[in-house]
This record gives C-alpha cells, sequence and structure tokens, in this order.
C-alpha cells in the first residue's frame, strides 16, 4: 500500500475509533435509561422511582395468577428468583401470558409496593420448538426448555 | 494473497462484463433458495409450541433484519475504499446499495410489528434493538438523502463514504443490544458457539432464506450498479456499443 492511501486508512480508523468511544461512553453514561424494564431485585432495592411510571420486568410466578370472577382485574406475582413484585391489572392479557413466562408490565409503584399496571408485554424467550417435542418431553417429565425457570430466569434476572 | 481482482474493480468495463456474467447464475440462486425457503417454511416446518403458527414470520423477518446489517457493513466497507484508494466503483455500489439496504430494515421493522402485536401485546416498544434498528433505517436515509442533494459527485461521495464509516458503530449496538440492555427483544437464537435453541426442521429453511435473501440482494444490487455504471460512463466508447448492441 503506498504512504498515502495508508495514512488515509489510518485517519480512518482514528475517526472510527474515536466515535466509538464516544459512543459507548454515552451508552453506559445511559445504561440505566436504556434499559426497557426494572428486575424485581432493583425494585426492592429501591433503585425504581416511586411516582414514575416505571416498567418491571420479570417471570410469572406459579400459582400467582389470581383472577376477578366479575371482571378483568387480575393478579399476580412477577420474580426474578430472588425477589417478588405484585401486579395488578384490568384489561386483556397477550397471547402468550401464562404462569412461567416472561413478562414487562409498564405502571405505578402504590404505597404497598404493589405494581399496578395498564399495560402487559408478554416477553418471548429464543427457544422454539415443535409442540410435539414439549408434549414428549412433558410425558418424560422434563419440563421444556422455554419455560425452565433456570434458564430463563438467568436471562431475565442477568440483566444487570 | 493475490490482490488483482481487487484492482480490476477499479474499471467499470472489467466490472460491467463480470457481472453481467455471474447475473443469470445469482438469480436463479435467489428465486430456488427464496422459492424452497418460503414453501419449506410456511408450509412444511413445524408450528411452535408457544406461539402456533405465528413464529412463521422468522421466514422473513430475520433475513431481512440480517441483510439489512450486512449492508450497511458492506456500504461502510465500500466508503472505506472509496475514501483510501479513491475507486469510482466503491461510490457506485455504496449508492445503489442504501435504498436496497433500507427496503430490507423497513421490511425487518414491519415484520417485527406485525409479530409484536399478537405475541407481546404491542406494535412498538421503545427497547434497544426495535430503537437500534430504527436509527439504522435513519442512518440509510441519511446516506441516500446526503448522496442526493449533493450535485457534485466527488463530494457526495466523500460525504456518504463518511457517514457510512461512522454510522457502522451502531452494527454491534443492534447485535449486540439484547445482552447488554434488559429487552423485550428475545436473545439471538443462533450463536457460533452454542447449537441453535431450535431443531433443524426449523432452522434449516431459515438458512435457506438467509441465503436466498443475500442472492437476491446480489442480484438487485449488481442491476442497480451496472444501470449506474452505464449511466456515469455515457461517455466511453465500450458504453456507447454496450448500448448499441442492447437496442
Amino acid at each position: 500500500m503506498n504512504p498515502l492511501r495508508k495514512k488515509r486508512l489510518f485517519i480512518i480508523l482514528g475517526i472510527l475509533a474515536g466515535v466509538g468511544v464516544a459512543v459507548g461512553l454515552a451508552l453506559s453514561a445511559l445504561q440505566q435509561n436504556i434499559n426497557l424494564f426494572y428486575t424485581p431485585t432493583q425494585i426492592a432495592a429501591g433503585e425504581a422511582p416511586q411516582d414514575a411510571r416505571i416498567r418491571a420486568g420479570g417471570m410469572v410466578k406459579e400459582g400467582s395468577v389470581s383472577r376477578s370472577a366479575d371482571s378483568l382485574d387480575v393478579q399476580f406475582v412477577v420474580t426474578d428468583y430472588a425477589q417478588d413484585v405484585t401486579i395488578r391489572y384490568r384489561g386483556i392479557l397477550p397471547d402468550l401470558f401464562r404462569e412461567g413466562q416472561g413478562i414487562v408490565a409498564l405502571g405505578r409503584l402504590n404505597a404497598d409496593g404493589v405494581l399496578v399496571a395498564d399495560e402487559v408485554l408478554a416477553k418471548h424467550d429464543e427457544n422454539y420448538m415443535p409442540p410435539e417435542v414439549t408434549k414428549a418431553l412433558k410425558e418424560s417429565g422434563k419440563q421444556p426448555e422455554g419455560a425452565m425457570p433456570a434458564s430463563a430466569g438467568g436471562k431475565m434476572g442477568g440483566g444487570q | 494473497m493475490n490482490w488483482t481482482w481487487f484492482h480490476k474493480l477499479g474499471s467499470p468495463k472489467w466490472f460491467y462484463d463480470i457481472s453481467g456474467r455471474w447475473l443469470p447464475w445469482l438469480s436463479l440462486a435467489a428465486a430456488l433458495l427464496i422459492g424452497v425457503g418460503t414453501v419449506w417454511g410456511l408450509a412444511f416446518a413445524p408450528p411452535d409450541y408457544q406461539q402456533g403458527n405465528s413464529f412463521r414470520i422468522i421466514y422473513i423477518h430475520v433475513p431481512a433484519a440480517i441483510l439489512a446489517q450486512s449492508c450497511y457493513v458492506m456500504l461502510a466497507v465500500a466508503g472505506v475504499v472509496g475514501l483510501v484508494w479513491k475507486m469510482k466503483l466503491a461510490d457506485v455500489a455504496l449508492q445503489c446499495a442504501a435504498p436496497i439496504g433500507a427496503w430490507m430494515t423497513f421490511v425487518a421493522l414491519l415484520t417485527g410489528a406485525v409479530w409484536g402485536k399478537p405475541t407481546w401485546g404491542a406494535w412498538w416498544v421503545w427497547d434497544a434493538r426495535l430503537t437500534a434498528m430504527l436509527i439504522l433505517l435513519f442512518l440509510y436515509f441519511g446516506v441516500i438523502a446526503l448522496g442526493q442533494s449533493i450535485s457534485n459527485r466527488d463530494s457526495a461521495a466523500k460525504a456518504c463514504a463518511v457517514l457510512a464509516i461512522v454510522g457502522v458503530i451502531n452494527i454491534p449496538i443492534i447485535k449486540y443490544s439484547v445482552d447488554w440492555w434488559n429487552t423485550l427483544h428475545q436473545p439471538a437464537t443462533f450463536k457460533i458457539t452454542e447449537k441453535p435453541a431450535m431443531p433443524a426442521e426449523m432452522w434449516v429453511p431459515l438458512l435457506i432464506m438467509v441465503l436466498g435473501f443475500y442472492c437476491f440482494f446480489a442480484v438487485s444490487l449488481l442491476l442497480r450498479m451496472r444501470l449506474e455504471v452505464l449511466k456515469r460512463e455515457s461517455r466511453a466508447s465500450w458504453v456507447k456499443a454496450e448500448v448499441e448492441r442492447s437496442l
């Protein structure tokens, strides 16, 4: 490569490295604001603001969903397998909402530490499986990987 | 390593000849791969245990998203080649690839929204992956607008190359956004170090679709570049002969 081209290449690489460092610093400064949701552990540690709309994310605890008989009110517990947050919601839940499923709820924390949500989103994980495989896994006594607390909880709680 | 092919790219005539020879094969491969992949993915692959049939949008969404990012990396590489080696063809490639990449990004965002509504319960969420992808779309718009708005070809090429190179920072951000932050978008199903979190009867058609999308991208890029080369070299004798021949 001739010296002029080499010089131009180094200038470009220098600019790229500079911009990369700048963006990296900006993103690490914004770390908290880029996260879509707070985990139950963060909420328990008081990292989530009290008087603002926040998102809480985690797995719906098995056996915690209780629906009201005469309305769309539903209450459930979201967990990251370290801490729990109780969520109250009125409305239609997404198709994927079920116990053991990862969800993100948007709402305000009230004085009792209950999140009163006005939006609940289901979080899908990266595992895909044909239904026959899940059925076979269930029959052999093993849970399908997608609903397994260890793998999913690791992701949910491991954000920080 | 033999670099003659690289230096030959400096000649638009050589590019025109060689791309003309590749085009029929690439078109054939694109049609075959996308045809087989679509039928296999939409009709024969098993449904997902949780999402049922709605997961099949993966066969459009994932290839489009991969292409959108690869195309931007290609823009940046073309930008470096254009700035360092002053190769005219690099600017042609950059200008011609940008709209294709923008469309791929748009398709990825659109299919994602269509899938997100039933699966997540929302068309759009401001999570890191989705926002970074939207920024990619705006970067493409920026490159296209910059190329169109500067009338001097050399200054336009330089400006677009700089924007393409600086914008490439966004690509690792898109890739790792799901690992660095809590996002609603799921993390990658395919990792180099692990086996895919998806059975083979699901990922084989996906792989075919990805390859098909790459071939389709190559075909549309070459077609656009050939036209652009003819336009820019319209005063050269070989172009006049070529146009005469095809009329």
